[in-house]
């Protein structure tokens, strides 16, 4: 028999080398067909109707004016909603023949509103009744008498600003109503708990609701449930007859289908001489807009620090509920706490680097972290490029580096996976998983080849149906874990059957076989062996089908899966005093998630996370308008998202091999993302001379700190 | 605060919706066999609109005649008319590039195009540029170099590219830069991309 742990690094013919994402042509195409691209015949186009306003009373809705607009089939309007609590928020939708009469009927929806006071702005907390914030305190070792006794104490004040997920695919579904059952195509991270409990909303059981997402362009944490619209496209549908395709517009996917809370803090730290750092206050606040607020994680990955205090407030602002954005909290709490860490080494005068070495004993993994700096230090020339804070070379020209360290769980989720191995030599697993973009179908793909012996080319891969075995949703970096853990047992499982089978042909016992290179052998006499087609030809006419199922405390004992990574960050930044732009000249990311299935989707995720991450660095933010109420920049124009001309060079080094493979697999979508704020801004300080207290890093914001420190002519 | 009576956000006449008054002279009417804008013009004294009017596009080389109201975009021409799904809808105001195809050899964003104007022009989209088992060497470099993680950016960034390696067979990183400046990835492909079409530059006309 097999077991099913991972095998070992000289047997892995896959795992861990830099395989192509198999989806790939499809995607390079056009041949991949996501949500938005799905056509069903005599299919309607819904569009909705939402609130101009941050905060109405709703007086009426008068959809008559619709109706009577061509080609409008099908109109729905919130019945149970009586006032609006956020600009964007939907008040209620049509459908009709064709995406432009649809517009055209919506903007025909009559609806009377008496606009109410509303509160939209999260930096100044005194705007709001603190009465009614949820506020936390939480207090660790007694920091006034460490301020007290510190030899530095350094205040600074901080803020990282509400800002969208922007999936390029905007949120949104297919709905079909056949036979009293509800077929849906959504672009969703969780296509098997999907439709939990819509089934109530839509009154069809949920055993009788399909859905299918094969290819969804982005969710970044802000796709888990059906939505509002998810229920409407499913309402239209059942009462026009007909299909309906209903994907927000861009306008109202910035303000509502995704905000990732703001972070403003007061940060306090106390340090000795040599740089250790006693204690640390912070004070912060924040909106999560209509939906809650948890503080961020303060003092964020220095947790050993010994006196350690936080309040913190969130505010209720008439905005868009937040939703997780790609590793929760994490960018927020690192920014915060990594940027009041180099004030702190600046104050003393202190290298940057050695200080981060030296606090590093303050964290849960001292080694790897001090591994990864060094590294980092390595591969972006810290050495030759460090400088004190203030770039001391003539001109307007300035250069600086920055630093962040990070850390996430990404503990594999609940999987089922079923594998068939079928008489002709065919192999399928399915599973009801979903691939945003992360590389999972491949992972699945290397992971059954690897425990068949197979090449990648022999495997389909079936996910992106709940008709599938269940599998969590994918969030949290719980992905790559879960699946490979889930196939990897399958496999096994399947595999054990199948040399059950073989074993009296090759007249040993099972568990002296092994499947490598296309064919079942022998371990200790490889010449002993059977083609694979040959092998399954034995099973006669029955298919072999088993299950795993991922436990993860279970899986995590077998070292399938672990949890836990640190990464560290650095950049080399340029700021034009004159004009305040920050150019990125380069970043380096080093990056520990246990055993790498695939390592070219592997560095593809870091990549893209540090793009992602000089994206809200350096250019996102939701801007809002205090007066009206309303975002001012919901369009891609100004809502900007890095180009190509924007990133500078990347280097990515994964830490791979012993001592880190052993561990298992462990997720990787969220850690990369968290640093880049913090790491950025540091260089800028390090660059200019002062810091820039909030992101984005906007010319107006680096001028206006330039300014406040004297610095500006 | 008085009461107000308002309609919905984006009420009034938007661009495209002015666009669908122009030139209403005579309602088109009747018109059994759809050749072209051009003839439906000569036989309408110049005018057609605001209803649906015929247009052929030629499309990956093949005459495709359509029925369209004259506000149509071009975009939504090919998507929901053609199923032709591979251009992508993300900003629909010439921003991301994701809608990207062909027209004449050159680049355009098909959202900023009305499908009326496309008339008489050569278009190219993504399925007019190799298929998942005979990718053309930018296809292969993309997916060579993982140039695509949701893959939503990716035709309008394959198309770009493959015009762009058409005209800078030696293209340096930093023109490449440039060449692909007017296309945006949210997921942080930049990375595989440039290598990829500087790859794709070398073997020389990709598409
Ligand atoms: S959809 Fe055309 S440029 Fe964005
Ligand atoms: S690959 Fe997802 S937007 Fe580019």
């Amino acid at each position: 028999m097999h077991a099913a742990p991972w095998p070992a690094a000289e047997k892995r013919t896959l795992i861990g080398q830099r395989i192509d994402r198999i989806d790939g042509p499809l995607k390079t195409t056009g041949t991949a067909k996501y949500s938005y691209d799905i056509n069903r015949p005599g299919m309607l186009w819904a569009k909705v109707v939402t609130s101009p306003y941050a905060r109405a009373q709703i007086v009426s809705v008068n959809l008559d004016p619709a109706k009577a607009a061509p080609g409008v089939k099908a109109v729905w309007k919130d019945d149970d909603l009586s006032e609006v609590q956020y600009a964007g928020q939907i008040v209620a939708a049509v459908a009709a023949e064709t995406e432009e009469q649809a517009e055209e009927a919506a903007r025909a929806v009559k609806i009377e509103y008496k606009p109410l006071a509303h509160q939209v702005v999260d930096s100044d907390p005194a705007r709001f009744d603190s009465k009614k914030e949820r506020v936390g305190k939480r207090e660790t070792g007694n920091v006034d008498d460490a301020l007290g006794k510190a030899d530095t104490v350094v205040t600074g004040e901080y803020g990282i600003p509400v800002v969208a997920h922007c999936c390029l695919e905007s949120h949104g579904q297919v709905a079909e109503v056949r036979g009293g059952e509800l077929y849906l195509w959504s672009s969703t991270q969780n296509v098997s708990g999907y439709s939990d409990r819509l089934g109530d909303e839509v009154d069809i059981p949920q055993n009788k609701i399909h859905v299918e997402c094969q290819f969804m362009g982005g969710g970044f944490g802000s796709k888990f449930g059906y939505d509002k619209w998810g229920v409407i496209s499913a309402l239209l549908a059942k009462q026009s007859g007909r299909p309906v395709k209903l994907m927000l517009e861009r306008d109202i996917e910035l303000m509502t289908a995704g905000n990732r809370p703001s972070a403003f803090a007061k940060i306090k730290v106390g340090a000795q001489k040599d740089g250790t750092v006693t204690a640390f206050e912070t004070d912060v606040w924040g909106t999560g807009g209509m939906g809650g607020y948890g503080p961020p994680p303060m003092p964020y990955v220095f947790d050993r620090i010994p006196n350690t205090r936080l309040s913190s407030r969130g505010l209720r602002t008439n905005r868009g509920g937040q939703r997780a954005w790609r590793a929760p909290n994490h960018p927020q709490g690192c920014f915060l706490t990594m940027s009041a860490m180099e004030d702190t080494a600046a104050a003393l005068r202190m290298d940057a680097l050695e200080f981060f070495l030296k606090n590093v004993a303050l964290t849960d993994r001292p080694e790897i972290y001090t591994e990864e700096l060094n590294r980092a230090a390595e591969l972006i020339g810290y050495k030759q490029k460090s400088h004190p804070r203030g770039d001391p070379r003539p001109g307007p020209l300035k250069r600086g580096l920055g630093m962040s360290i990070h850390t996430w769980g990404g503990k594999g989720h609940p999987s089922d996976c079923d594998v068939t191995i079928n008489p002709d030599g065919s192999v399928t697993a399915k599973l009801g998983s979903q691939d945003l973009g992360t590389g999972t179908r491949t992972i699945i793909d290397i992971v059954v080849a690897e425990t068949l012996g197979l090449p990648v080319e022999a495997v389909r891969v079936e996910i992106g149906s709940n008709a599938y075995p269940p599998s969590g949703a994918s969030g949290g970096s719980t992905t790559v874990g879960g699946v490979s853990a889930s196939s990897r047992l399958a496999a096994t499982a399947a595999l054990n059957a199948l040399l059950e089978v073989v074993a009296p042909k090759l007249g040993v016992t099972a568990d002296a076989l092994e499947a490598a290179g296309g064919r079942i052998r022998q371990s200790d006499k490889p010449d002993n062996s059977i083609s694979w087609k040959d092998a399954c030809a034995l099973l006669g006419p029955t298919s072999i089908t088993k299950r795993g199922s991922n436990n993860p405390d279970e899986s995590q004992k077998l070292h399938l899966i672990d949890e836990g990574v640190g990464g560290a960050q650095m950049a080399d930044v340029s700021v034009d005093v004159e004009t305040g732009i920050v150019t990125i000249n380069e970043m380096v990311a080093v990056q520990d998630c246990g055993l790498v299935i695939d390592l070219k989707t592997a560095e593809s995720q870091v990549y893209g996370a540090l793009i992602m991450g000089i994206t809200y660095s350096l250019f996102e933010e939701a801007v809002y308008d205090a007066h009206t109420g309303r975002m001012l920049n919901a369009d891609m124009e100004f809502y900007r998202l890095a180009g190509i001309r924007d990133v500078g060079q990347l280097k990515v080094h994964m830490m791979t091999g012993k001592g880190y493979d052993e561990r298992g697999v462990v997720g990787l979508g969220e850690p990369p993302v968290i640093s880049p704020g913090a790491a950025i801004s540091n260089a800028v300080a390090n660059a200019i001379g002062v810091r820039v207290p909030e992101l984005p890093l906007t010319p107006d914001r680096v001028l206006a700190a330039l300014k406040k420190g004297g610095m500006l002519a | 605060m008085p009461n107000q009576q308002h309609s919905t956000p984006g009420a009034g006449v938007s661009r495209r919706g002015f666009l669908k008054g122009i030139g209403v002279g005579t309602v088109a009417t009747g018109l059994l066999s759809p050749v072209g804008l051009k003839d439906a013009l000569a036989r309408e004294n110049g005018f057609v609109g605001p209803g649906e009017v015929p247009v052929t596009l030629n499309i990956n080389g093949q005459n495709r005649a359509l029925n369209v109201e004259p506000r149509v975009t071009l975009l939504d021409a090919l998507r929901n008319r053609l199923d032709l799904t591979g251009a992508k809808k993300v900003c629909d105001r010439a921003t991301c590039g994701a809608c990207t195809v062909l027209v004449d050899g050159h680049p355009v964003y098909a959202c900023t195009l009305l499908a009326i104007e496309a008339e008489g022009r050569r278009i190219t989209t993504i399925e007019g540029l190799g298929t998942p088992t005979n990718l053309t060497p930018v296809q292969q470099a993309f997916v060579h170099h993982d140039a695509q993680q949701c893959g939503f950016c990716t035709p309008g960034f394959v198309v770009a590219a493959s015009a762009f390696v058409r005209e800078h067979p030696d293209a340096t990183l930093d023109e490449v830069r440039h060449g692909l400046g007017g296309n945006l990835c949210r997921c942080g492909t930049y990375a595989g991309m440039m290598l990829a079409v500087v790859e794709a530059a070398k073997a020389k006309g990709g598409a």
